[in-house]
């Protein structure tokens, strides 16, 4: 007959050390299944914006800044809510996010990719961040894109236009809002023609740099398809300050219209260049002159001064829109800084508000879990118009802006006037269309 | 042949620039033996007088136009610049009109006082010292001036167009025989080449007929012998720091139509500006001035599109390519003397 020492407390005890035993695998499991990079775990959730905040676009990253702070005041439920009260989503409550309160920190890009990757290593590192958004560049895009993917954390980049953000450098762990050179060429191309006719001799000089081939390439394919010729392209140093020696050729070569691929203070100078070398004065082939710059940005057609005049190009988005997110947002920013936002700081602005409310729809801050909130998403009143956010390639379908530089501005910001809006439709292009090949969106990473 | 003269033209107004940037590099060097990586924040410095003036002089008082409205539906304010006022409209645009050629007269004083104070300020304490020792002070000196000019003028580049009448080109092929618009000219990059022809001419005029340029030459020769002599030679180059600040002061004013100034343009000038000086001889002002417009104009040849398709990659590295062949072949470059800068 066996006795059994088996007590009442025994029992407990080896139960709660069998439980904890069985339990132990699964909670390790289970946490480690949910963490991700920088999971906010308090009562606030650190955002990273990495603008340039030196060098030669710190003008333009200082008005993405504006955009992001007023973007946080919004989100956490302070100043009239912007185009929180337009977004066609409604998901935010202007408690924060997910009633986390949004606090941010900032990096300075330099517009340089080594300034920009360190500057956002340090944020996600050292402050916490757990989405970072910014920039004024495609080259510091595509760096800090390649680094949130390794990291684990969302990208939202800022103002980059070349087709490599979504196209050949793409990532799962990135999301474009900004249109890009295809686009503008789409855009661009029948309001040439309709302005300028299809029989054209076209001379492109275009910075030597990633944005600049890319673009490049997308307005000579989308004029050449209206009839245009390409009579030469002729790459310049980034670095280049007087373009006089690349401008004069360009009458001799037979050229009528000169495209320039050129942003920044590249932008100012060639176009610069170009006016005080009378082309615009200048008739060929029996036809007026023309000068095209592709991508305009206000705060750069400042630069130009009245040498912008009657010149098209195309644009994100500009202040001047009537559309009520436009409008709300234009009042918001303009109430709080006393000017109209540039196309920089819209994009910034949106970029935050999507990833804030795809979020608050996934109900949680894991990279994967948003960028399945972001990808296909379909909304509206943000400016644009109906967009969609492809998942493909995690890039924003929208309609675009054809400006030309204004004849009588009325003000210092009143510097472009809508010539056309294209419509999405006409600057969608397939994702494996070979402007974008390449390259793969991988797998999204939520990081450690 | 009409692409050969038009790349010359080209060079000029650039050369023009170079020279006289790398004139004053030279003088400083010449007198004091100060190697000023700063000079290109002087030339930028003058730009910015020429903004300065520009905005003095559209100085504005707001009137508010109750039948317009701006970007968030308020009466417009319209800015009035106060010299219509005092001089009355059409006279105050005219003014206004010609702000650059009158920031001339406003730069030299600043840039006197500029040139003086930075002497006397800072560079004084390094005469004595290596000179690696001034390469870094200068050098950082013109990262101070400029994030002092971006900190009160932005990054951005800001307009400063030239006179009306100055506006467009002329067609220079057209008067020598050739087709019409083979070889176009922008009047402003003439008078600037006229100008910096002036100014080149008015410092070596200076320096060679006048007693204080007589004793600046011979302290370049010599400055020990000089001070032997009861001259105070310390003090005439000071002054001759001050009109080496000068002539880069106007030099940038006069380009700021040329090129919007930004707060990072004497950078982009400087180092272009060294190797102008290398190139010349290191001390020799006809050295500085000769190798300002010949690498100006090999710049523009380099960037014409034959070249290019030829030799990609040229346009960005002629300059360097050119001044290594020359001192392979004239260690001391195009008319450098003797003793400089060599133990």
């Amino acid at each position: 007959m066996s006795k059994s020492n088996l007590t009442r407390r025994g029992l407990l005890k080896t139960s709660a050390v069998a439980g904890a035993g069985v339990a132990l695998p699964t909670i390790f499991t289970a946490s480690s299944a949910a963490a991700y990079t920088n999971e906010p775990t308090g009562s606030t959730v650190t955002l990273g914006f990495n603008v340039p905040q030196s060098g030669p676009y710190a003008d333009e990253g200082a008005d993405e800044l504006r955009a992001y702070e007023l973007a946080v005041e919004h989100l956490n439920g302070e100043g009239d809510g912007g185009m929180m009260g337009t977004f066609s989503s409604k998901a935010l409550q202007g408690n924060g996010i997910l009633g986390k309160k949004v606090e941010f920190v900032t990096g300075d890009t330099q517009t340089k990719s080594d300034a920009a990757r360190a500057s956002a290593k340090s944020m996600i590192e050292k402050d916490g961040a757990v989405m970072i958004t910014g920039g004024s560049s495609s080259g510091v895009a595509v760096a800090v894109q390649a680094l949130c993917q390794e990291a684990g954390i969302i990208f939202m980049s800022g103002l980059t236009h070349s087709n490599d953000t979504t196209g050949k450098d793409k990532r799962a762990n990135g999301f474009r809002h900004f249109f890009n050179s295809y686009m503008s060429g789409a855009a661009l191309a029948p309001v040439l023609e309709k302005m300028y006719g299809s029989d054209r001799k076209a001379y492109h000089l275009t910075a030597d740099y990633n944005w600049g081939y890319t673009t490049e390439e997308a307005i000579k394919s989308s004029t050449e398809a209206m009839g245009w010729e390409t009579v030469n392209t002729v790459k310049t140093p980034l670095t280049q300050t007087d373009f006089s020696s690349y401008i004069a050729p360009v009458l001799q070569s037979g050229a009528d219209v000169l495209v320039l691929n050129h942003y920044g203070g590249n932008m100012v100078n060639s176009l610069t260049n170009a006016v005080q070398f009378g082309l615009r004065d200048k008739e060929v082939n029996g036809k007026n002159f023309e000068i095209v710059v592709p991508l305009y940005s206000r705060l750069m057609a400042k630069g130009a001064g009245a040498n912008v005049k009657g010149i098209f190009g195309s644009t994100n988005w500009h202040w001047s829109l009537t559309d009520e997110g436009s409008k709300a947002f234009v009042k918001s920013f303009g109430t709080k800084y006393g000017f109209p936002p540039s196309q920089a700081a819209h994009t910034c602005y949106v970029q935050t508000m999507l990833y804030a409310d795809a979020v608050q729809r996934a109900g949680s801050f894991a990279p994967c879990a948003v960028a399945e909130a972001l990808e296909g998403f379909e909304f509206d009143g943000l400016g644009n118009g109906p967009t969609l956010y492809r998942a493909e390639d995690h890039q924003c379908f929208k309609d675009v802006l054809v400006v030309k530089g204004k004849e009588n501005p009325t003000s210092e910001f009143d510097l472009l006037e809508i010539v056309e809006v294209t419509p999405a439709e006409q600057v969608t292009y397939a994702p494996d269309h070979p402007q974008f090949a390449g390259g793969a969106l991988g797998n999204c990473n939520n990081g450690a | 042949m009409d692409a050969i003269i038009l790349q010359i033209l080209n060079g000029l107004d650039k050369g023009s620039a170079y020279a006289l940037i790398a004139l004053g590099l030279t003088l400083i060097f010449g007198t004091l033996g100060v190697v000023n990586f700063a000079h290109g924040a002087l030339f930028m410095i003058g730009a910015f007088c020429a903004v300065t003036l520009s905005r003095i002089l559209t100085w504005s008082y707001t009137v508010i136009d109750e039948t317009k409205t701006d970007f968030l539906g308020n009466p417009l304010k319209v800015e009035v610049p106060y010299v219509h006022g005092l001089f009355g409209q059409a006279t105050g645009d005219a003014i206004i009109d010609w702000a650059v050629p009158l920031s001339i007269l406003f730069s030299i004083p600043i840039m006197l006082f500029v040139g003086y104070a930075m002497e006397r300020g800072l560079i004084k304490h390094f005469y004595k010292r290596p000179h690696a020792d001034q390469i870094l002070v200068t050098f950082g000196l013109a990262i101070v001036l400029q994030e002092i000019i971006k900190y009160f003028y932005g990054a951005n580049p800001i307009p400063t167009p030239a006179p009306e009448v100055f506006t467009g080109s002329f067609d220079f092929g057209a008067m020598v025989g050739f087709e019409a618009n083979q070889i176009i000219y922008p009047y402003w990059r003439l008078v600037y080449f006229g100008f910096a022809a002036v100014i080149i001419g008015a410092v070596f005029a200076f320096l060679q007929f006048t007693t204080f340029g007589m004793v600046v030459r011979a302290g370049m020769a010599d400055r020990e012998t000089v001070g032997l002599l009861g001259i105070n030679i310390d003090k005439r180059f000071t002054i001759m720091f001050g009109i080496a600040a000068a002539v880069a002061g106007v030099a940038g004013v006069m380009y700021a139509p040329i090129n919007s100034p930004n707060y990072h343009m004497g950078m982009d000038f400087l180092v272009l500006s060294f190797v102008v000086v290398v190139v010349g001889g290191m001390g020799s002002l006809p050295g500085a001035v000769l190798a300002g417009f010949l690498l100006g104009i090999l710049e523009s040849f380099a960037s014409m599109s034959a070249v290019i398709d030829l030799l990609p990659g040229i346009n960005q590295i002629i300059i360097y390519l050119v001044a290594i062949i020359i001192l392979l072949t004239r260690p001391r470059g195009l008319m450098g003397r003797k003793g400089v800068m060599e133990d």
